[in-house]
């Protein structure tokens, strides 16, 4: 088979059908994963919800809101058992990571007492920073029954309440800042 | 060549990581585990055989002064269709890889093979080059990655058999590059030996 010229035409034709065959191609498959990456986020999110409130009997995805915070905002999950509240998942973030963003679910009884913290999102070290994942080390257990009214969140080297991960202070800063935001977040207003 | 040569010579003699040293950026940034290193390797074959085939069978078609943006877009494709596909299924693999996996496009190996092999051979040799090159990056990715897992945090496949933590240095970046030039070095004096 002759080797198609290299002519304008040619060119312009053939660039325009590979691109328009592959923007189709891709259209369908969006179409046809769409629906299950929607359901696996959410699952994801359902999962950590349940992870770190008491057990209740409502829907908290399809109640949640925002609240503002130092110039971001948090998503709250009131976790209901009937009409009575029995905690607040709190989707808190943190930008101070060794490696950035770090997102938590940060579970919280009504009288501001953290229940249990799941780990959503980090790209820190693994085998230093990845030690507040609950499956790696038992950092985030020393939360767990805590107030911080009471216990100060951040780390003794800093003058508070929190073992650091040893050789990562820098993720374990991250981890109470984030902590900490959903805490003002949940005096600030979450409370409903 | 015959067709058994031309699918083996991906793993040792040809190997794209140990040998032609090409998609140096995956290999570097994903192989903190043994399946990290798998799954990536995976998605990069599946991605080369199936662009090596399309190539191959439309090369005819495109005129030589476009055909890298061909390919590029060509490959592209099935990049975002891994992507997306990933996401959907296997999200916890696609959490770990999530960065990497659209940087399957730029990765030298794939364009690679179908600048170098899939726009000058048949549609089957390619198939059978991208599955022997894939398969071979993907061994490569995995081999690494175990070392690098074992060395840094004493467990393969994210079984642990060594209490403790290991030499970390081998999960951090200096670590990839260590373990890959001794890996290099291991396979040079098998392929002279053999």
């Amino acid at each position: 088979m002759a080797k198609t010229e290299s002519t304008f035409i040619n060119m312009l034709l053939t660039l325009v059908i590979i691109t328009g065959v592959s923007a189709t191609i891709l259209g369908f498959v969006y179409e046809a994963t769409k629906g299950p990456i929607e359901v696996s986020k959410m699952k994801k999110k359902n999962a950590a919800i349940e992870a770190v409130v008491p057990a209740f009997t409502n829907n908290p995805g399809q109640e949640s809101y925002d609240v503002e915070v130092e110039g971001g905002k948090v998503t709250f999950y009131p976790a209901k058992n009937g009409d009575e509240i029995v905690g607040y998942a709190v989707e808190t973030y943190t930008m101070k990571g060794f490696a950035g963003l770090i997102k938590l679910m940060v579970g919280f009884l009504p009288d501001g007492t953290i229940n249990n913290i799941a780990v959503l999102e980090h790209k820190e070290t693994p085998g230093l920073g990845d030690k507040m994942e609950k499956s790696k080390s038992n950092f985030s257990v020393q939360f767990n029954g805590k107030n911080p009214e009471t216990f100060k969140l951040s780390v003794t080297k800093d003058g508070g309440n929190v073992d650091a991960i040893t050789a990562s202070t820098i993720s374990s800063r991250a981890y109470c800042d984030a902590v900490k935001r959903a805490y003002d977040a949940l005096m600030k207003g979450g409370k409903k | 060549m015959n067709q058994l040569q031309n699918f083996t010579k991906g793993f040792i003699k040809e190997n794209p990581v140990f040998v032609l040293i090409l998609g140096m950026c995956p290999t570097l940034g994903v192989t903190t585990s043994a399946l990290n290193g798998l799954g990536m390797g995976l998605a990069t074959a599946f991605v080369l055989i199936m662009s090596n085939i399309v190539v191959a069978a439309v090369k005819g078609f495109i005129p030589d002064k476009v055909r890298i943006p061909s390919f590029i877009v060509i490959i592209a494709s099935f990049v975002t269709i891994v992507e997306l596909t990933m996401q959907a299924y296997l999200p916890d693999l696609f959490a770990q890889l999530g960065l990497f996996i659209p940087l399957i496009v730029v990765n030298c190996l794939v364009l690679g093979r179908a600048e170098a092999f899939a726009s000058k051979n048949n549609i089957l040799s390619s198939a059978i080059d991208g599955a022997g090159m894939g398969l071979g990056f993907a061994f490569a990715l995995t081999l690494l990655g175990g070392v690098r897992e074992i060395l840094g945090g004493g467990a393969i496949f994210g079984n642990k058999f060594i209490e403790g933590d290991g030499m970390l240095v081998f999960v951090l970046a200096p670590g990839a590059f260590l373990a890959l030039g001794y890996l290099i070095v291991i396979i040079k004096k098998l392929r002279k030996t053999a």
